[in-house]
């Protein structure tokens, strides 16, 4: 909604447009209650995870010989790789918000389809990994097949577990590549200036903190009890 | 208590300047103008479907919490009925099972969570904390859509065939065994979660930021204590449910094992993932409610809140805590005693804040004078019956009391005193002591009162025998019984049938209100806070000028003039002559 006070204003150019929101005195509060939004919802994205790592954590402790079978049959090459890329993303996108501190329109826009180019190499290298698993039947369900008759109901789970935790993340990373596209245009646009960028720091935000869930689901799920 | 005035000073139009750097950049705004309001800034529909105004969405939460409530209350109906003979004769064991379940998860999930945050949250957090709107208002409107998107999966759920696992999905039943539309069900309930989780980023971002000047912490009112504790409580419980929803779902849509004994999966594991949500749930649901009554109680004993800093630190406490209790829904499956022991234990502990509160109320009471209007007396009733569910509490935390009593009408009648009797009876005295500011009308008081006394006897009468049944071993979630528990459930069933036109009351007279009611001013109950500054209905960034607090919360004083011997029976007229256009009203 537009601010109803500027209805004239409305219609200029969308560069000039007022950042300041209505409901806010300064730039300095509504960027203070944009950054305490993201961590709060930041705060609700941990228990999320939380959840899935609780159950991973009891199942771990229970059949621990068997997960770590089931872990081995995992691609520690392309998990490495692909934790690698995905850093990478993090670099890019912590300088597309130093770009943003310095109100340098282009070079945001620059970093953020950087950062966007890794997050589909990581999301492309994925896919690959579940490709690979399919054709080898370890999908949990019906058609899973393996090969130690004592282990097969905890690699199952092991199994679930991989996915769920791998697709909640690669979902918030579509998610994050769908903000990114938009913020890309913005940004080509001229949206964010060295005065208002909280959009851009938020968004660092959030990318740093899925990245930081593959940092712990990649030692948890590759290299836990590996060799 | 004798300030010579009254309440807190604001600026109003004349003398205080707005604090440094809070000048508000943002003077004159369209609804502004004398005699208009957010409500008729603008009459068609997309201004209501499209706005970001936090007190639209707030209006558009309470017709549609309003709508779940019928609807689940009309299972409630059915159920009932049932109930009133010991053999199944109207509805089939099957029936029976979906109908509670939708009872539940209806109640649970799509009113009474988003019921008090919501809709007085929404509508009153900014206004209290002198605010224009809340920090994200479009972040507020797109958490009433995947409220209504959450609210047609259920309703799906419903038309395709119903749900009968109950509210809370055990498994394997709910992944593996259950026949119906689960994963309809199980998803409504994962996006409407969404909607809480951005309600309280969005009250914790206005608290924490957008306070008036002069609006220190311990200046706030406790309803903002009671929304701030609560929105933490939905940040960090929430999403542990839509992680376990998605682990039933999953298991369920694809056929893997999450939960299945089959595979070396435990289904107690998702127990424990439920409970640490649904138990803070409870808190979701009541601690707004206590907000409430800690308002009303203080307006209409004319006194001070006894122990403010008591009650805030309480409603923190019981956020706290509220998510160490999850254990004590599993007694009896079987975890470790030493688990259960501790469990118990701090269950015990979390009566401690509760009890704080009650007790703080009641100080407030003592010696104020105490206008009997239909707001206090839900407040009151809402003492009465939080109490009693409250204790009841403490008997179903002590284990073996407990183990005797699991899975019967004793816990059936012990929650619904607490989430009926606390959190309906908080939400309907918050909705007529602010529904001349939400609509600036009076509603009629005579009928306030019958529905609030209706309600209070009716639902007693319901649930009170419920306990008597739960402990004679009535087992919860069974459509037939033993011929010998047929008077109880008859008293039950004539006790929901008042409750039923104790609820239907409200309905129709605060909707006749809207045309017919008084207008109601600027501030009808002669209160301190910020709410009540401004006109009602609020203009659309809710203030002229930019208030500015200089004073504590509640700093009532007695009707005046303190007669001898009696007490008003009506509050007087606001200090300043309203300045409610209220001309420019329908």
């Amino acid at each position: 909604m537009t601010n109803p006070h500027t209805p004239a204003m409305a219609h200029h150019a969308t560069s000039a447009k007022n950042p300041l929101a209505i409901q806010f005195d300064n730039l300095e509060q509504q960027r203070f209650a944009a950054s305490l939004g993201m961590w709060s919802f930041l705060a609700t994205e941990i228990l999320f995870f939380g959840g899935a790592f609780l159950g991973y954590a009891v199942y771990r402790n229970w059949y621990p010989h068997a997960w770590a079978e089931a872990s081995r049959q995992l691609d520690l090459t392309w998990g490495t790789i692909n934790t690698a890329v995905l850093l990478g993303s993090s670099l890019t996108m912590a300088l597309a918000v130093d770009e943003a501190r310095q109100g340098k329109s282009r070079g945001i826009a620059f970093f953020l389809m950087l950062t966007m180019v890794f997050g589909t190499a990581f999301l492309g290298i994925k896919a690959y990994e579940y490709w690979h698993k399919w054709h080898e039947h370890l999908i949990p369900g019906t058609s899973f097949v393996w090969s130690n008759p004592a282990t097969i109901g905890p690699a199952q789970l092991f199994f679930s577990f991989y996915f769920v935790l791998t697709g909640c993340h690669a979902v918030h990373m579509i998610i994050g590549m769908a903000l990114l596209l938009i913020m890309w245009f913005k940004a080509r646009r001229g949206d964010y200036t060295a005065e208002w960028h909280a959009a851009v720091e938020n968004m660092g935000l959030y990318w740093h903190f899925v990245d930081c869930v593959w940092v712990f689901l990649f030692p948890l799920l590759y290299l836990v009890d590996r060799a | 208590m004798s300030t010579p005035e009254s309440v807190m000073k604001l600026s109003g139009t004349e003398t205080h300047e707005p604090a440094v750097g809070r000048v508000a950049p943002h003077s004159a705004h369209a609804g502004d103008q004398p005699g208009r309001n957010y409500l008729n800034a603008d009459y068609n529909l997309w201004s209501w479907l499209f706005t970001t105004d936090h007190k639209r969405v707030g209006i558009l939460y309470l017709i549609s919490i309003t709508l779940f409530f019928f609807l689940g209350g009309a299972a409630a109906v059915l159920f009932r009925l049932e109930l009133m003979t010991p053999r199944g004769d109207l509805v089939k064991a099957e029936s029976y099972n979906k109908l509670f379940t939708m009872h539940g998860i209806i109640m649970v999930f799509f009113f009474l969570i988003p019921a008090v945050p919501a809709v007085l949250g929404n509508f009153l957090v900014p206004l209290m904390v002198g605010a224009r709107d809340l920090a994200f208002p479009k972040l507020n409107l797109a958490s009433w859509y995947i409220y209504i998107i959450g609210g047609v999966f259920t309703i799906v759920a419903v038309l395709t065939g119903g749900v009968d696992t109950g509210w809370t999905f055990y498994t394997p039943y709910s992944s593996t065994y259950g026949n119906t539309n689960v994963l309809a069900a199980a998803v409504g309930v994962f996006v409407v979660g969404f909607s809480s989780i951005l309600t309280a980023v969005n009250i914790i971002a206005t608290v924490h930021t957008m306070r008036a000047p002069g609006l220190s912490w311990f200046r706030l009112p406790l309803f903002i204590w009671a929304h701030y504790a609560t929105s933490l409580v939905i940040l960090l419980g929430t999403p542990v449910l839509a992680i376990t929803v998605i682990l039933v779902g999953v298991e369920r849509a694809f056929r893997v094992g999450i939960f299945d004994p089959a595979l070396g999966g435990d289904p107690i594991l998702f127990q424990h993932l439920f409970w640490f949500y649904s138990h803070p749930a409870v808190y979701i649901m009541v601690l707004p409610a206590m907000g409430v009554v800690s308002e009303i109680i203080s307006c209409f004993a004319r006194r001070r809140v006894f122990g403010y800093k008591f009650i805030a630190f309480a409603s923190l406490a019981i956020a706290v805590l509220g998510f160490l209790v999850w254990g004590h829904h599993m007694f009896v499956t079987g975890q470790s005693m030493y688990a259960g022991l501790v469990f118990s234990f701090l269950s015990m502990l979390v009566a401690i804040p509760s009890a704080i509160k009650v007790f703080n109320w009641t100080a407030t009471l003592f010696k104020g004078s105490v206008l009997w209007n239909t707001a206090m007396l839900y407040a009151l009733g809402f003492i009465g019956l939080f109490t009693m569910g409250g204790l009841t509490g403490l008997f179903l935390a002590t284990i073996a009391v407990d183990v005797h009593v699991h899975d019967t009408y004793f816990i059936v009648a012990h929650f619904h005193y607490i989430m009926v009797g606390g959190s309906v009876m908080g939400y309907l005295g918050g909705i007529h002591y602010w529904w001349p500011k939400m609509t600036g009308r009076m509603y009629p008081e005579g009928w306030g009162r019958v529905a609030a006394i209706l309600i209070f006897f009716g639902f007693n009468l319901t649930f009170f025998p419920q306990f008597v049944l739960g402990y004679l071993g009535m087992p919860r979630r069974v459509h037939d019984y033993v011929p010998e528990f047929q008077i109880l459930n008859v008293m039950s069933s004539a006790g929901a049938s008042i409750l039923g036109i104790g609820y239907l009351l409200p309905l129709g007279y605060l909707i006749w209100s809207l045309r017919y009611g008084k207008p109601a001013g600027a501030n009808p109950w002669d209160a301190t806070g910020l709410e009540w500054q401004t006109d009602s209905p609020p203009p659309t960034h809710n203030f002229h000028e930019q208030p500015v607090v200089l004073t504590d919360a509640y700093l009532y004083e007695p009707w005046e003039p303190p007669a001898q011997g009696h007490l008003p029976q009506t509050p007087p007229q606001a200090h300043e002559p309203a300045v409610v256009g209220s001309e420019g009203q329908r």
